[in-house]
């Protein structure tokens, strides 16, 4: 009979264990964004045409010169890309080089938006059919990869930049330049 | 009068379905090539369906790709049958996506380091279940004899 109370009552803690886990996991706040599993590995390899007449095209070999970017991938159709476009200006002011690819866009539709709201870019590939955002595991627009200058990728921000992503971005930047996140 | 009400009802219905589509931007380019269209080979075009049904749309959270319209879901249609059409095997597919998304791009479960005590506590479980009875039923034999 004593032996049968300890086991009862073994039963209740591990019912109250359990429902404890379902409070810490159902209290957790509950995340839509899909991180990208890429983070901390090689740029998969591609080469995109130009989106844009004026400008070059953007190959993952671009990316090998020894300096950190930030890769943005944007759309014109992309209503919070537009958001974010004063604080990718305020990165390139701070010395950010950011590339960027064009996802499911036509080049006059990107030329017409960068004379919208701005070009901080110095290339920009245009990706007709997603590839290349699934490729990097990015899973909608806009979405900021930090790449170091071996062409790993440092750092996945999701979402439009805000004001106060600006220096977690220049940090990771200076993270990158430095070697201490990738290689 | 009653058929003016016919209209409003029109209007209110096509205002519930057609809102969602408004409101998230579309782009204007025509899908890829394989969002829509099937595989020649019905052999291939059956592998690559059995994989759409099984990985997540990225937009759309609960939908499979093949159930969704969103463009990105077109968009991994057409990676699917183009790497299934250059004889890649379905579950190569499914671990290319997964090594990008991890896990989560997968409706499909599978047995890695982090999901195996999912799969060895039911098992184990049983196990118990089973020695607990003959346990209990051996013990009530003893008692009878």
């Amino acid at each position: 009979m004593r032996r049968l109370r300890w086991s009862l009552w073994l039963i209740v803690a591990l019912a109250l264990a359990l429902f404890a886990l379902f409070a810490v996991q159902l209290s957790r706040p509950k995340s839509d964004f899909v991180q990208s599993a890429m983070v901390g590995q090689a740029l998969p390899p591609f080469d995109l045409p130009p989106a844009v007449e004026a400008m070059p095209g953007l190959a993952s070999t671009d990316f090998a010169d020894g300096q950190p970017r930030l890769l943005n991938v944007f759309a014109s159709w992309c209503v919070p890309c537009r958001a974010e476009a004063p604080q990718l200006e305020q990165l390139r002011r701070k010395g950010a080089q950011i590339v960027a690819v064009a996802i499911r866009d036509r080049p006059e539709d990107v030329a017409a938006f960068l004379e919208l709201y701005g070009n901080p870019f110095t290339r920009i590939g245009s990706d007709e059919i997603s590839a290349v955002q699934l490729a990097l595991g990015s899973s909608g627009v806009p979405e900021t990869f930090v790449v170091d200058g071996q062409g790993n990728i440092t750092y996945q921000h999701i979402g439009d930049i805000r004001d106060r992503d600006v220096p977690i971005l220049l940090d990771e930047l200076r993270r990158a330049g430095t070697g201490a996140a990738g290689a | 009068m009653r058929h003016r009400g016919i209209p409003l009802a029109l209007l209110s219905l096509l205002l519930i379905l057609g809102l969602p589509i408004g409101v998230e931007a579309q782009d204007t380019l025509p899908p890829a090539p394989y969002a829509y269209r099937q595989l020649d080979d019905p052999v291939l075009e059956a592998q690559a369906r059995e994989l759409m049904e099984t990985l997540r749309c990225l937009t759309c959270q609960s939908q499979s790709i093949a159930d969704s319209d969103a463009p990105i879901a077109g968009d991994m249609r057409h990676q699917v049958r183009e790497r299934i059409a250059a004889g890649e095997d379905p579950e190569a597919v499914r671990q290319w996506l997964i090594e990008r998304y991890g896990d989560y791009i997968s409706y499909s479960p599978q047995l890695t380091q982090r999901t195996w005590p999912l799969f060895a506590v039911p098992v184990l479980l049983v196990l118990i279940a089973a020695l607990i009875f003959r346990r209990r039923l051996g013990g009530r034999k003893r008692d009878a004899g």
